[in-house]
């Protein structure tokens, strides 16, 4: 019986250790990017828009432009994959035969497999050429490249989870439709997609949350100029590429180390809001 | 009536564009990769140094660093992954704890892969003073597929019938003596599976390791684990921005991505073969 309890304890400290993880994570994210503050104000960070950490007289670190390369080539990633990925998840419910299904869901597991590094040389070889061809720009790496690409790297996230979401809508409340005299198409549009709400957004907050945090593709495909943006086709930083770039080469224990932690923390806060926020949604009943 | 048939033909059709886009978006990266990487695939590429600045020769060390690194991840990942789904399915009520632990692994999958890699820094190449190595990139993987490997063995575990646990415990089993001979047998097939697609993902990974052991360049392969190592998507970066003549490796670049991409399908595949092979096996 004390082996039994042993064994138990043992399962329960490994269960526990994913806490730790992730405590762990913020833990030493904070600890890492306090000193920075040592030097920056709170306010410089966060609304400052200049970040030049290397500058010969006074560096300056400012996020707000990367936050807003960000946001930016995050939120045209969503206009993609939204419409994209909820039609398509509504094609494998709604439209597709069952035969159709078990060939059209492995299409999505593969593209999920994808290594993000992959998208971003094809953000490079392929979208880059078509894009300054089309916008009469010398290069095609800018925010509109990494919205495409961010827009593939999250459609596999948005299709699954908002197929489960309709997936789930139980059975009565089409054929409920169905009897009242409404179509397939009405009862998709009026029905199943009401009911599904949440299932959906929280699969867009997933969506979103993936490719706020991706890094490799937006590296690759950005441009990474760490300007303000003022349209689509600037070549943009995100937070993750500017952490990707600078700190390889940044000496450690200096101020700029540790602004790239603080760099790090904003995108943790970030992503674990949205998760936080897409768990309240699916579990709000 | 007419009007309503009309909507439904074409709201229908949109959602059959919309698959169509995703298979097209597909085809054309597999089109691409394929129709520019396979020219330049050949025993020797995939068996000899880099030579010349990395513009000749073959890509072998960048192969064996993305090996050596997804075993370590394997390793440190696979049991610590298991366990915690053996805990929360067969041993956690529904307390605190436990929703905890859950929010905890969904906010973990959730964490930006550069995130893991700034963490990996600090702890396993700084504070454990492995250095930047293969130990310290495999771990700080093994964190990030960890989620992932927790998820599908639960997944797993939840397969298994709840007639066998009891039929276990009828006869007397103690807790742990039912889990290891009529729950475990049982799930590993599906725990394989979906760890090995973990690990997939983790081989494909850039950014987690890009500070924590993976080297630009590096004459030799690597002698032990405490050494730096070359990796196939590090690799693909570096020819498709670093190096400083970055049109002429283009097919190098090219054929790195088919063999990255071939490498993540290998793995995959041989996961569907292993589940196969194991399910036969446990119906005979």
């Amino acid at each position: 019986m004390k082996k039994e309890k042993i064994i138990e304890g043992l399962f329960f400290i490994n269960g526990m250790a994913v806490i730790i993880v992730l405590l762990g994570i913020f833990a030493l994210l904070i600890i890492n990017a306090i000193p920075a503050f040592k030097d920056i104000t709170l306010k410089d960070f966060l609304f400052g828009y200049v970040w030049n950490p290397e500058a010969y007289t006074t560096p300056s670190f400012g996020i707000l432009s990367m936050v807003v390369s960000t946001l930016m080539v995050t939120i045209g990633a969503l206009l993609i994959a939204i419409p994209l990925g909820i039609g398509t998840a509504a094609y494998l419910t709604d439209v597709a035969s069952p035969k159709v299904r078990e060939i059209a869901k492995p299409i999505v597991e593969i593209l999920a497999s994808i290594p993000s590094v992959v998208i971003g040389f094809l953000g490079i070889v392929l979208v880059g050429p078509w894009l300054a061809k089309l916008t009469g720009q010398s290069s095609g790496l800018n925010a509109i490249n990494g919205s495409i690409l961010l827009a593939v790297m999250a459609l596999p996230t948005v299709i699954s989870l908002s197929e489960d979401a309709l997936g789930s809508v139980p059975k009565a409340y089409t054929e409920a439709s169905w009897a009242l005299g409404g179509n397939k198409w009405q009862t998709l549009l009026m029905v199943k997609i009401p009911a599904a709400h949440s299932g959906i957004l929280a699969a867009c907050m997933l969506g979103m949350g993936r490719a706020i945090g991706e890094t490799m593709t937006v590296l690759m495909a950005c441009g990474n100029a760490p300007a303000f943006p003022h349209a689509f086709t600037d070549p943009v930083r995100t937070m993750t590429a500017t952490v990707a770039i600078e700190l390889g080469e940044v000496p450690y224990n200096t101020t700029h180390f540790y602004a790239l932690f603080a760099v790090g923390l904003v995108l943790f806060v970030f992503t674990f809001c949205i998760n936080l926020i897409s768990d309240l949604v699916i579990h709000k009943k | 009536m007419k009007k309503l048939d009309i909507y439904q033909f074409f709201g229908m059709n949109a959602l059959r564009m919309c698959m169509g886009i995703v298979v097209f978006i597909l085809c054309v990266i597999f089109y691409d990769i394929l129709s520019k990487g396979a020219g330049k695939i050949s025993w020797e590429f995939l068996t000899q140094m880099p030579r010349n600045g990395m513009t000749e020769g073959g890509i072998l060390p960048a192969i064996v660093g993305t090996c050596c690194v997804t075993l370590i991840t394997g390793i440190f990942a696979v049991p610590f992954g298991i366990g915690c789904a053996i805990y929360l399915n067969e041993y956690a009520k529904d307390s605190w704890q436990t929703r905890l632990i859950r929010m905890a692994i969904r906010n973990l999958s959730g964490v930006p892969s550069i995130v893991y890699g700034l963490f990996g820094v600090v702890l396993f190449v700084n504070m454990f003073k492995f250095g930047t190595s293969i130990l310290s990139a495999g771990l700080t993987l093994g964190l990030m597929t960890l989620p992932w490997t927790i998820t599908a063995s639960e997944e797993a575990l939840k397969t298994i019938p709840n007639g066998y646990r009891e039929g276990s415990l009828a006869l007397g089993a103690t807790k742990w003596q039912m889990i290891r001979t009529n729950v475990l047998p049982y799930a590993v097939p599906g725990m394989l599976t979906g760890t090995i697609l973990g690990l997939s993902r983790a081989a494909g990974e850039t950014a987690p390791i890009l500070f924590t052991g993976a080297a630009f360049f590096l004459p030799a392969l690597p002698a032990s684990i405490n050494d730096q190592f070359m990796a196939l998507p590090y690799h693909l970066y570096i020819m498709s921005t670093q190096h400083h003549s970055i049109v002429k490796v283009r097919s190098i670049a090219y054929a790195t991505a088919l063999v990255l991409i071939g490498l993540v399908f290998l793995m995959n595949l041989g996961a569907i073969i292993l589940r196969y092979h194991l399910r036969k096996q446990r119906r005979e």
